[in-house]
């Protein structure tokens, strides 16, 4: 389990304490990948730029999106993992501060996995996360990846 | 076809060439008729008159015949008429009233017995069988010496009755042909003027055009004044027909103007409370997630004020939170669209009461939640109006011991209205006008937790549906919430 790489995009340096603190207050040691905007977090998935001597298909477990991210947004970088084949599987859990009716319709349209509000109570946070981690590392079975299947 | 024919009104040109005939015939009918009776009366009279001399001179000419009875003398006189064509027949009558001598025109004839003139009377005469007979005395040295008879035909009477006759039809016809043409002439110059008119009329009526006008020269003064009126009125038409146009115009394109700043207001406060919902709440997780982090990591270190301090910035930081959603609920609730469909406010309130016995265990209170409640409205926005009306009553009688929570339909001023009533803590009936305005609240939070949008958003929601809300209560007697989902026009806001 600890192998597994989460990626983390987020662009709040706050919430990335924050969200790094409720992960080892739950004790999930895996490796925390952060991408602080939406090229980032593309140019790691799909092993671009600084990122291209990774392993394709070496996809982490389980992507943590924030919705509004500089430069390529939320909503965009979900859209390319969803049409590109080697991510089309990729689980995306969409963790975000709204919970306006148009951005859940709107992500679920793009495939999200799964979409979780920040609460403000950080006690309640550190429960979701704790949730989030259980069920997406140790619950879920992802789909294999292409080039292995 | 015959019918519809017949019961078409006739054109003005047909009604006046008529009239103007009736009235020359008929005054035309009236002259000749009043002149020839007068002519022939006069005639008739000028025949007797006529016949009166003839008889008197033959009177006065068979005197002496008479009187020493001489009838050859007497014949010879009366042979004399030969020369009348008109004289019929004669008689002379002795003084005793026997015919003496007579004289028939073309042969033989009776001769009528004497008719007796009254006493003193000289002559009379009488018409019949379309003859004249005169009688007249025959007077000698004051002695009546006989009597003479005419019988006179009246055959000019009757051709010159003829010959006027015939004259006045040919006056007749002469003057109705005049008459006729008298007529074409001015039904040019009167009905010309009208029918231009019409068409005019015609053109205002069924294809809306106010700019043609009337011509009216050479027309009577009547129709003059009729054209120059209607001319009038159809500038007068025409500015207003302009004025209107313009007025629409100009109000369609401030109701645009409006729609379009409508519509970028309600864009801007979309994308306000985006912007809210995104970015206002993430600095309060900081504060409460580090202010956590503080009180876990160094809580030991911090003396038991500073720990308390922390835990004040975490409870105001959830307020904070609380209340921002709260704000975004009641955007939302503007925002959104409403769709009405029969809702069971029955079993709503059933399922918020379920909802509030799960959050918290109270046993204490009692529900009577009335059957078969149902109203008109958007279900999602109700369900609302139904959380907040009854989570404030599960409140606000959280300090009683026991608390009866009661749900239904009643009647007010004759009107259906729903109720939510409570035994709990109550307000003052002075602060109630402040209940429902946003961040309005009538009870210390540490009293009674709340932001005071709840109420507010209860009453966008009802007024979006077109009803109201209102309140009664007591400080200690518990409160009322009636609301109305439909409309009524004729209340007044209380």
């Amino acid at each position: 389990m600890d192998d597994q790489v989460i990626l983390l995009v987020e662009d709040n340096p706050d919430d990335e304490a924050l969200t790094l603190r409720a992960l080892k207050k739950n004790q999930i040691m895996n490796e925390v990948v952060v991408a602080h905007d939406g090229v980032e977090a593309l140019d790691y998935l799909l092993c671009r730029g600084p990122h291209s001597r990774r392993d394709p298909s070496e996809l982490p477990q389980v992507v943590l999106l924030d919705l509004k991210l500089p430069k390529v947004d939320g909503f965009e970088v979900l859209r390319r993992i969803r049409a590109n084949p080697q991510t089309r599987y990729l689980p995306v859990v969409i963790l975000t501060t709204s919970n306006e009716e148009q951005d859940r319709i709107k992500g679920y349209d793009l495939g999200a996995n799964s979409y979780v509000r920040k609460p403000v109570e950080f006690g309640e946070f550190v429960d979701a996360v704790r949730q989030l981690g259980l069920y997406w590392l140790l619950l879920n079975q992802n789909a294999p990846h292409p080039r292995s299947a | 076809m015959m019918r519809a024919l017949l019961s078409q009104p006739s054109s003005l040109a047909a009604r006046l060439t008529r009239l103007n005939l009736l009235v020359t015939a008929t005054a035309l009918l009236l002259a000749c008729a009043a002149f020839v009776a007068f002519d022939l009366l006069t005639f008739r009279q000028s025949i007797v008159r006529n016949l009166s001399i003839q008889a008197q001179v033959l009177g006065s000419n068979s005197v002496a015949a008479l009187v020493f009875n001489d009838r050859d003398s007497a014949e010879k006189t009366l042979a004399a008429l030969r020369a009348a064509p008109d004289v019929l027949s004669a008689c002379l009558y002795s003084a005793d009233g026997r015919p003496f001598v007579e004289y028939h025109r073309g042969g033989s004839g009776g001769v009528p017995p004497l008719a007796r003139l009254g006493p003193g009377e000289q002559e009379n005469h009488r018409f019949a069988h379309g003859d004249v007979m005169l009688l007249d005395r025959i007077v000698f040295q004051s002695e009546p010496t006989g009597y003479i008879y005419l019988e006179s035909s009246l055959d000019a009477l009757w051709a010159r009755v003829r010959l006027y006759l015939f004259i006045s039809v040919g006056v007749l016809l002469g003057a109705l042909v005049a008459a006729l043409a008298v007529s074409f002439k001015f039904r040019r110059a009167i009905l010309q003027p009208i029918h231009a008119l019409a068409e005019v009329a015609r053109l205002v009526a069924y294809e809306r055009n106010y700019a043609v006008r009337a011509a009216g020269e050479g027309a009577p003064l009547e129709l003059g004044h009729l054209v120059a009126a209607f001319n009038g009125m159809l500038v007068q038409i025409e500015l207003r027909d302009r004025e209107l146009r313009q007025a629409r115009d100009e109000l369609e394109q401030r109701v645009e103007l409006r729609t379009a700043e409508l519509a970028a207001a309600n864009k801007e406060l979309e994308s306000f409370s985006y912007s809210v919902s995104h970015d206002l709440r993430a600095p309060l997780r900081s504060i409460d997630g580090f202010s956590l982090a503080l009180l876990q990591d160094y809580g030991d270190s911090l003396g038991a004020e500073a720990r308390d301090y922390f835990e004040r910035i975490r409870v105001a930081t959830r307020r904070m939170g609380i209340l921002i959603d709260d704000l975004l609920n009641l955007a939302r609730v503007s925002r959104r669209e409403l769709r009405r469909e029969r809702v069971n406010l029955t079993d709503m309130a059933r399922a918020v009461e379920a909802d509030l016995r799960k959050s918290e265990s109270r046993c204490s209170v009692e529900f009577r939640i009335q059957d078969g409640v149902e109203a008109e409205g958007d279900a999602h926005l109700l369900r609302v109006v139904l959380d907040n009306l009854l989570s404030n009553a599960w409140k606000y009688t959280s300090k009683h011991p026991t608390a009866r929570i009661e749900f239904g339909q009643t009647s007010s001023n004759g009107h259906s209205v729903f109720f939510v009533k409570d035994d709990g803590a109550g307000f003052d009936p002075v602060y109630a006008g402040k209940l429902f305005g946003a961040f309005q609240r009538l009870h210390g939070s540490s009293e009674f937790p709340g932001t005071g949008v709840g109420l507010a958003t209860v009453q966008r929601i009802l007024h979006r549906h077109g009803g109201r809300i209102w309140a009664e209560s007591a400080v200690e007697k518990g409160a009322t919430f009636y609301f109305t989902v439909q409309g009524e026009a004729q209340w007044t806001t209380r």
